[in-house]
């Protein structure tokens, strides 16, 4: 009889913070102490507070073991386990409280994510345990496709790729086009940077992506699935493998589905790594084998898509809706969120904020909700700047619209978007210059060269950005900038391109006072881009310690020890800033503007 | 037969056909590059954007979209002037087209449309890389550095003549249309030398060997010849 559960998170990012290395100790604790018929441990998926990691859940005391290393377990495994006294100094918060009360988790509302962190992903009989299959078996007996897509289409569910198109509204089209066989993609290519929401639902909980994949499936008419999953994200194949493989020994998938006349079955493939190939007409010419380029729409893929057959594509989010909806009830689905955007939504959240990683809340919460409430905020002695919301192609949101409501209406309307959900936050020390060329050079690099806006526009947008942060700018090219970018946007091909300006024009409307500053001043405020700051040692301060000379990659800083002050010879220095990094005495300082 | 407005002239199409298609029946000019008759619409270099009024001013590709029911179609004004324009300076500070040293002076499909769309500057900075010149093949040469990527050479020996031997490689700005996964065109195992691809191409970027440029004038026409003669399936 086992009377304690471990749930130990084995997301990526907890893996990569030594989640392993943690099972391993535990078990080794536990073996030795002759616990191994009482506690129980659960490897899950994301459970969120990326931050934290690892992660150790334990039930029934429900407290959180965070930051662990594998010198710690013994002393939980002894003091906790075998003497009930959770240790203290190694909890998220002591004492020990409800995890619901935990201001992270108590204002997310976890509806897709909600099994993943709960039940080990690589089971399929834990899913089937918390409800799983249910909605499918429903569907498949009690329902007529045309009844299932109504309830999709009642429950104003949209697609969480990142355009927002209705989904229910899809699944039609895809029933009505005429065509042989039909096909279901799910967009696993989850390419933006900072952006983890697909990775933690394949890694937490595959099933449910099944299961929506399954139930689109009866509703369009299709037998076959694929899903499209980057190659990058490693876990994320495999417990998709494993997923497929138990889904096909139990019948869920395969031939004849609860012995209906229903079949479907669905196969992996691997994108290589091309950021275009998230769009879904480059995704199912990528399947075919081809390039992976977009195609102008229309035809859409619901009348042409895979091999030329009607298509079904979601995302990865948007699958793993579809079970609550069936289960609760379009109605539930519709009551959450607002007026135009129904449900909730997964961000990663990612930059200067206090708990990164990842979170689920309902639509219409406002960008300071998510970003002070459930993000705690940005660090000690930081002042918020920005949020770049919605991937590299994204807007940088300022502080006077942070309670602007998290729907695709609004989000767009201040030229940022939803997209799939990245949550960039920037702090005083980030540069807007800066922060927009990063994101064009991203853009321009995963351009796939097929039209020429996109191909020859967002280079000739990055090259003017990278002469403003030379300090070589000038007022005209902030025009020049914004009619290149408008023309983009009208002008290219596919979304990458028709998006990619975003950073840049909305950095341009909501921060053009720091352009200028660049231009006008020859100075970068944050301290950000090389060209336009300098270093100084301040005389009073400096102890001669010789350490900065001794940190100088380029001989640039001049002094002989023990004799204050030192100094910078300015043309030699190559703003590095590793003398400031070496000073214990905070002697060297950062200017902005050039020296003189 | 479906009914649309382009430019504000009632036309009529089959289903199936193009804007563009339909707009030449009418006698309704939409300037075009990487479109050629005979070969599938790729809809990449951008200058044959229309204007559909009834889809909330949305730009298309009018080679690649199919006529719809009640479309009401701006293919000429003002707006489009100016984006095609830029679209084509685009075109021209991406490579190296300097028409005094180019064999296609005088026959030129980009030379002509910069004419056509009164382009008589460019107001971006241009980037002249050093692309390589191919010139290993027996009877014609490739030249990168005026190539537009329209695909037209692509898809002529694709859809043509069968024989798959140009492809793009690379990404973005580094796009380079090759032959064979990047062997030396006259290497390449499965060119015909059929010369479809240089006919095809409406610029200097392919031509033939020995000839000046008064002999090079080129007749992408055979590709529509070639394909008409065609059983249908």
């Amino acid at each position: 009889m086992k009377r304690l559960f471990l749930l130990l998170c084995s997301g990526s990012a907890c893996q990569s913070s030594g989640a392993l290395a943690v099972k391993q100790a535990l078990v080794e604790a536990i073996t030795e102490q002759g616990l191994t018929e009482e506690v129980q441990i659960v490897e899950t998926g994301c459970m969120g507070p990326c931050e934290l990691g690892p992660i150790l859940l334990v039930y029934p005391d429900g407290v959180y073991y965070v930051r662990l290393k594998p010198a710690d377990v013994r002393e939980i495994v002894t003091e906790h386990f075998l003497k009930g006294r959770p240790v203290r100094r190694l909890l998220w918060t002591a004492p020990a409280p409800e995890p619901r009360t935990i201001p992270f988790f108590a204002r997310q509302m976890k509806i897709v994510l909600g099994n993943c962190g709960q039940i080990d992903p690589e089971k399929i009989e834990e899913y089937i345990a918390v409800g799983g299959y249910e909605a499918l078996a429903r569907v498949l007996t009690e329902m007529t496709p045309e009844e299932v897509i109504a309830e999709i289409t009642r429950s104003g569910l949209r697609g969480r790729g990142g355009a927002g198109f209705p989904t229910g509204k899809k699944w039609q089209a895809v029933r009505e086009a005429r065509g042989n066989p039909k096909y279901v993609i799910c967009n696993a290519d989850e390419g933006d940077p900072g952006a983890f929401m697909d990775r933690a639902i394949l890694e937490g909980d595959p099933h449910s992506v099944l299961e929506g994949m399954a139930i689109a499936a009866y509703a369009v008419g299709a037998e076959k699935g694929y899903i499209y999953v980057r190659a990058e994200y490693p876990l994320a194949v495999k417990r998709l493998e494993v997923a497929i493989a138990q889904a096909r020994k139990m019948g869920l998938l395969g031939p004849r589905i609860f012995e209906t006349d229903f079949s479907f079955d669905i196969e992996l493939r691997m994108g290589a790594g091309a950021f275009v190939c998230g769009e879904e007409t480059a995704l199912i010419a990528s399947i075919e084998g081809k390039r992976g380029e977009p195609r102008p729409r229309p035809p859409y893929p619901a009348t042409f898509g895979l091999f030329g057959k009607p298509t079904l594509i979601n995302n990865v989010e948007t699958f793993a809706n579809v079970r609550h909806i069936i289960l609760r009830g379009a109605d539930w689905f519709a009551n959450i969120g607002t007026e135009t955007s129904k449900g909730t939504k997964v961000f990663a959240l990612a930059g200067q904020v206090k708990n990164t990683g990842l979170v689920e809340v309902p639509m219409g919460i406002t960008l300071r909700e998510l970003i002070f409430g459930v993000g705690g905020g940005v660090p000690e002695g930081r002042r918020f700047k920005a949020v770049q919301i919605g991937g590299p192609s994204g807007g940088c949101l300022p502080e006077s619209l942070l309670d602007v409501p998290i729907d695709y209406e609004s989000l767009k309307k201040y030229g940022a978007i939803m997209g799939s959900g990245g949550v960039i936050v920037l702090d005083d020390t980030s540069c807007m210059v800066n922060v927009a060329k990063f994101f064009l050079e991203f853009t321009a690099d995963e351009s796939c060269g097929k039209c020429v806006p996109c191909r020859v526009g967002l280079r000739l947008m990055l090259s003017i950005l990278e002469r403003i942060a030379r300090g070589e700018g000038t007022e005209e090219d902030l025009q020049q900038l914004e009619d290149i970018g408008h023309m983009i946007q009208s002008t290219a091909l596919c979304g990458l391109g028709q998006t990619a300006p975003n950073p840049v024009l909305s950095t341009l409307r909501y921060f053009r006072e720091e352009y200028l500053a660049h231009i006008q001043e020859k100075a970068c405020p944050a301290g950000v881009c090389p060209a336009l700051i300098h270093y100084e040692i301040q005389g009073e301060l400096c102890r001669a310690c010789d350490l900065c000379r001794r940190a100088c990659p380029t001989g640039a800083v001049q002094g002989t020890p023990r004799n204050p002050p030192y100094s910078i010879i300015q043309d030699r220095c190559i703003r590095c800033g590793a003398c400031l990094e070496a000073c214990p005495f905070g002697a060297v300082v950062k200017i902005p503007g050039r020296k003189g | 037969m479906i009914s649309l407005t382009i430019d504000g002239i009632r036309v009529q199409a089959e289903e199936g056909e193009t804007i563009l298609e339909a707009a030449k029946k009418a006698g309704i000019r939409i300037p075009t590059l990487c479109y050629l008759e005979g070969l599938s619409p790729r809809g990449a270099c951008r200058i044959c954007l229309v204007e559909v009024r009834n889809w909330g001013g949305r730009l298309v590709p009018s080679c690649a979209t199919p006529v719809q029911e009640g479309m009401e179609v701006v293919a000429n004004s003002p707006r489009l002037r100016e984006l095609r324009r830029t679209i084509l300076e685009m075109i021209f500070v991406e490579r190296n087209h300097i028409c005094a040293f180019c064999v296609s002076n005088g026959h030129c499909e980009l030379q002509d449309l910069a004419m056509e769309l009164g382009m008589d500057h460019v107001r971006f900075p241009y980037r002249w890389p050093l692309l390589p010149l191919d010139l290993s093949h027996e009877k014609y040469g490739i030249d990168h550095n005026r190539c537009v990527l329209c695909g037209r050479c692509v898809r002529a020996c694709a859809e043509v003549e069968g024989a798959m031997t140009w492809g793009f490689s690379g990404r973005g700005i580094f796009t380079l249309v090759e032959a064979d996964l990047g062997d030396p065109w006259g290497k390449s195992k499965t060119c015909t030398g059929c010369g479809k691809c240089v006919q095809a191409c409406p610029t200097g970027a392919l031509f033939e060997k020995g000839k000046a440029t008064s002999e090079q004038v080129k007749k992408p026409e055979i590709i529509m010849e070639v394909t008409e003669r065609r059983p249908r399936a």
